[in-house]
This record gives structure tokens, C-alpha cells and sequence, in this order.
């Protein structure tokens, strides 16, 4: 905690949120400034805290799927994504190839949806109007997508343990390639608008650096450690789901400032539609349910499995009791885990750049408070 | 009781899941309640009981020889589950078995702390590391069995990562990390009484005075 304010000194202590339309939901960020001058900042978590963990023992295993959506509500397919893996993984199955396949292209669709939400607001942040407006019309073809899939938008509940339960519908290749064509071109507007102009570009380089080596001090991934310079995306390091049989490339960027982090995400939305072009054109007949019975019940044990969410890694540690509800289930949420640098990303900073920082690292608070 | 590792006896096959909640049906179970004291008439009964503990086989590297070797009988346990390697230690080697893989087996980036409540264990928590090496690709789990009174180390000293990760453990599981910069809680309000995540805490439970004091609200459960 800052320490008191007394009018002699120069510090001032300013709250900010946790009702601030710039800290994404409910963030409370206690400021410690010398006048413009950032000397620290205290997150204040915990707004949003559901008990998600509690409630996963207290639940079965298929039954605890959908909860998983409400963490990153606006990557819930890859949040069940993670899940889905984790419960596979104890009970030793694997999803059927279309089904991988199908989840490749969702979880792919997702977050380009999730970070077209994170450069809208982001830019709405810095000042830019405009780009919000071209995102969220993007946005929504990606939605409609989903809703055409599973029926919702935003918490989807797209896959089930064991691969999917709902065949995909009459068209959907032919929707997920017209999204493909319609949207590269989409990045280059927003490229247009932002990647050159001078006030994006002064208020984003050398603004809330954090090296390679602070964050993996700090343990932030995601497109956060890509900035600084790591070249490390568990779809490549670690694949799952058949990210091994798809061309794509890491982008990366050397000064780990707010910049860099911008155009990572640009261009990992290019490299998602290339994923899915190649996903879409491999998609083959074939069964979407893998073998696990109506009752699951993995064998005593644990597993920790991870995937490249569009924040970072998120992780699912399970511990199974040999009864048909998890004894345990940890969540390695990448948004709680990123938001700890904040603290060293601003201090030393301006107080205008706070903003620019806490929409730079894209986190969502429904994961931090889970 | 679920630690100590069975050395054989794969779980899949035999359907008869003899768990704890079903003592009336088996037949040689005349005894009271044959909980944790096995009956030793027990060796009649045909179908082999699945193992109650994880069917981890022992973890064969260069890497877990080099801790035995380095940390000796503090070493508990090095196995493998799913593919997944872990190492069990006494609870005052965690730290240093951390920083030792972080120093000299590169395992630099620390993924994540957390903890298991077993309240029928003499040593209640499992106190668990997940640790990641870049330059290796690989994981390890670091586990460790601590008593409910037992106040482990922190590991800020040594991965800056942990200390929400910590303060998480200690708000949920009430876990106290001694020489943590910063042991307050962290999701739940910092006056809260009691500890979410420990298994004698029920879904339905919550701090009723705090809820009423802050909110004034009755709870509705």
C-alpha cells in the first residue's frame, strides 16, 4: 500500500477505477505520483471474484465446462479449449482429427475476435475513435460465426471433453473462408489508420517497456514476452490440438515497449487467418466425439496442461480423486499473472500512459478475479 | 494417505470401483468402517482394488538423478504421470530445489503456485510449483507436503512471479509464506475470515458479517 499523503510532500496518491472506463471492468490501480511522475502503482483485484475454482469441486466434470467460458469472456473458446485438454489429458483420450480440427479454427477465429476487442478499446484509450468502430463491425462477422456454430456469442461453450458435440453447420467452411478474404484486408485499414500516424506512435514507443529477461522474471507470456523478443508460442513449443501440421510464424519484436506489442497482435491476427485457411481446406469427414463415456471419471491422478490463449498461457492444473467431480482444478490465468508487471511497466512513466499500459497488456478481469 | 506411490498395477481395467463412499456392497467388510485401516481378510477378494494413489512410474533423467544426488533424502519422490514429470521434497528444500533448477537447469520461468487441501492427511496441503525451462522446453511439477501450522519460504527471492501467486495461496488456502514482502490477501476483501478453497469450507459458506457490514445485505442462502 502507498504510503499516507501529507500535503508538504510532493507525492500524491491517486485512486484510479475501480469504476474507470479505461481499466477494462474492474480494475482499482492505487497510483503513488510526483506530480506527473508514476512512483508506483498497487493493483486492487478481486471485484469480479466468482469462486471458480470452488465451484468446479462442486461440480462434475462436463458439468463445470461451460463455467470455464466466464473467465476471458471474450476467449471463451479458447478458455474451454484448455479445459477440455486438461480433462482429456486425465482420462488419457484424444479429440477425433475433424474435431481438432474444427476447434483449431474456432479457437483461431476467437482470438482474432479477442484481440480485434482488445485494439478497439485500446485505441479508444490512446484517443483514436474510429478504430473501435471498424473492430467491433469485424468482430461481430466473427460472432455471428460462432452463433451460427453453437447458438451463443460470447460464452460459447463451443467444445465438450472428449471433442464436440455439434457437427458443424451447412456452410461453414464456405463462412469461415469468406471471413478469411474479407478480413485481411480489414487489418490493413486498421494498419492504415494507426501503424504510421504520429500520435499513435508517440504515445505508444518507448512507453511501458519490459524486457525479455523482466518477463520472465515476472512470467508473463503471451504476445507481452513476443514484444520483448522471446520467440515462444506453446502452439509451437508445445502443440496441441494439431497446431503442428499448420505453417504459420511467431512474430516477435525487439523492444518489448507498447509499439511493439501493438503490431504482435496485428500481425498474429494475420497469421490466425492463415491457420484457419489451412485448417478449413484439411477439414475432412470423420467422427467429432472421441471415446469417453457418459459418466466421467478419470483415474486418480493430475495434469497440468497449457495452451497459447490470446493473453498468454493458460493453464489447467487437475487433480482427480477417482470420483466423477475434480478434486481440484487450478486456473493459470494469464491475465492475473501479466497484470503483476504493471507495476514495473509504469513506474518512471507519465500518468497518461497508465492508460496506455493497462490496455496494452489486454487483460480481462473476469480471468484475473476468476 | 494418497501419497505414498503403488509401484505397479495399472488402473485401467476392473470395472468394480471399490471407492470409499460404497462400503455396504462389498462383501468381506463386516469390520465397522474399513477406511484407512485395510482389513487383513481382505486378500479373498478377487478383483484387485484400482489403486487409490496416482499410478505414477519413477522418473528416469539425468536431470532427476542430478537433484537426487544434489538434495539427497530431502528428495521425497522424482516420477512421472502422463507424461508429466514431478518431483515430491521435504518442504524446506522446495525453495532451494527451485532456485537450483532456475541457476543451474535453466528452468527460468516459474508458471505457477498453488496448493491441494487434503484435510484427512497428517500433512494437510500439497504445496505445488510448475516450473518452465525456455531453453528446454519442458516442465516439472514441484510438490510438497505441508502441515496445516507449517509456514514455507517464499520463492520471491528467486521468481518475482510468485508473489501474487503466493498471496492467491495464502487468501484461498490460508497458507502463510514466511519472508514475503507482501502477505495480505489478494482476491477476497483483506478483513474476510475463513479460506475459500480448504475443503471444509462449503460452496454455500461465506463471511455473513463481513457481507452484512460491507454490503448491507442479508445472505440469501
Amino acid at each position: 500500500m502507498p504510503d499516507a499523503t501529507f500535503l508538504d510532500s510532493t507525492e500524491l496518491v491517486l485512486n484510479m477505477g475501480p469504476q474507470h472506463p479505461s481499466t477494462h471492468g474492474v480494475l482499482r490501480v492505487i497510483l503513488k505520483l510526483d506530480g506527473e511522475k508514476v512512483l508506483g502503482a498497487d493493483c486492487v483485484i478481486g471485484y469480479l471474484h466468482r469462486g471458480v475454482e470452488k465451484i468446479a469441486e462442486n461440480r462434475t466434470f462436463a458439468q463445470f465446462n461451460p463455467y470455464v467460458d466466464r473467465m476471458d469472456y471474450v476467449a471463451a473458446v479458447s478458455n474451454g479449449l484448455g479445459y477440455c485438454l486438461a480433462v482429456e489429458k486425465v482420462l488419457n483420450v484424444e479429440a477425433p482429427p475433424r474435431a481438432q480440427i474444427v476447434r483449431v479454427i474456432l479457437t483461431e477465429l476467437n482470438r482474432i475476435a479477442s484481440h480485434l476487442l482488445w485494439l478497439g478499446t485500446h485505441a479508444l484509450d490512446i484517443g483514436a475513435i474510429t478504430p473501435v468502430f471498424y473492430c467491433l463491425r469485424e468482430r461481430e462477422e466473427a460472432l455471428k460465426i460462432f452463433e451460427k456454430y453453437c447458438g451463443a456469442r460470447l460464452t460459447t461453450h463451443a467444445f465438450r471433453i472428449g471433442g464436440l458435440l455439434y457437427e458443424t453447420y451447412d456452410g461453414f467452411e464456405k463462412d469461415i473462408r469468406d471471413f478469411c478474404t474479407m478480413f485481411l484486408p480489414k487489418v490493413d485499414e486498421y494498419e492504415e489508420l494507426l501503424t504510421n500516424n504520429r500520435i499513435w506512435v508517440s504515445r505508444l514507443k518507448n512507453v511501458g517497456v519490459l524486457t525479455a529477461d523482466e518477463c520472465k522474471e515476472y512470467g508473463v507470456t503471451g504476445p507481452v514476452l513476443r514484444a520483448a523478443g522471446v520467440q515462444w508460442d506453446l502452439r509451437k513449443a508445445q502443440p496441441y490440438s494439431g497446431y503442428e501440421k499448420y505453417d504459420f510464424e511467431i512474430p516477435t519484436r525487439q523492444n518489448g515497449d507498447t509499439y511493439d506489442r501493438y503490431t504482435v497482435r496485428m500481425q498474429e491476427m494475420r497469421q490466425s487467418v492463415r491457420i484457419m485457411r489451412q485448417a478449413v481446406e484439411s477439414l475432412a469427414e470423420g467422427p467429432i466425439m472421441g471415446k469417453v463415456g457418459k459418466v466421467i471419471k478419470p483415474a486418480v491422478g493430475e495434469a497440468y496442461v497449457s495452451i497459447e490463449a490470446p493473453k498468454g498461457e493458460l493453464g489447467y492444473y487437475v487433480v482427480c480423486d477417482g470420483a466423477t467431480q475434480p478434486y481440484r482444478v487450478r486456473v493459470r490465468p494469464p491475465s492475473f499473472v501479466n497484470l503483476q508487471a504493471l507495476d514495473r511497466m509504469v513506474r518512471g512513466g507519465l500518468v497518461a500512459d497508465v492508460v496506455a499500459v493497462i490496455g496494452t497488456l489486454d487483460i480481462v478481469l473476469g480471468e484475473v478475479d476468476r | 494417505m494418497a501419497e505414498e506411490p503403488k509401484p505397479e498395477g495399472p488402473p485401467a481395467a476392473p470395472p468394480p470401483h471399490g471407492e470409499a463412499a460404497t462400503p455396504p456392497v462389498k462383501p468381506a467388510a463386516p469390520a465397522a468402517k474399513p477406511a484407512p485401516p485395510k482389513p487383513a481378510a481382505a486378500a479373498h477378494a478377487a478383483p484387485p482394488k484400482p489403486p487409490a494413489t496416482m499410478a505414477a512410474t519413477p522418473w528416469d533423467s539425468d536431470l532427476a538423478k542430478e537433484i537426487k544426488e544434489r538434495f539427497g533424502d530431502r528428495i521425497v519422490e522424482t516420477s512421472t504421470y502422463l507424461g508429466q514429470n514431478f518431483v515430491v521434497v521435504k518442504p524446506d528444500a522446495a525453495v532451494p530445489l527451485i532456485e537450483y533448477l532456475k541457476l543451474e537447469a535453466d528452468f527460468d520461468y516459474l508458471v505457477d503456485v498453488t496448493a491441494v487441501d487434503w484435510p484427512k492427511r497428517a500433512e494437510r496441503f500439497d504445496l505445488v510449483y510448475i516450473l518452465y525451462s525456455f531453453a528446454r522446453n519442458e516442465r516439472v511439477r514441484i510438490k510438497t507436503y505441508l502441515a496445516e501450522s507449517y509456514k514455507p519460504e517464499t520463492a520471491v527471492n528467486v521468481h518475482l512471479t510468485a508473489n501474487w501467486l503466493e498471496r492467491e495461496v495464502f487468501d484461498m488456502f490460508g497458507i502463510e509464506f514466511a519472508g514475503h514482502p507482501d502477505m495480505r490477501r489478494i482476491l477476497l476483501p483483506e478483513e474476510w475470515q475463513g479460506y475459500p478453497l480448504r475443503k471444509d469450507y462449503s460452496i454455500l459458506q461465506q463471511d455473513d458479517r463481513w457481507v452484512q457490514e460491507n454490503l448491507g445485505i442479508e445472505s440469501g442462502q
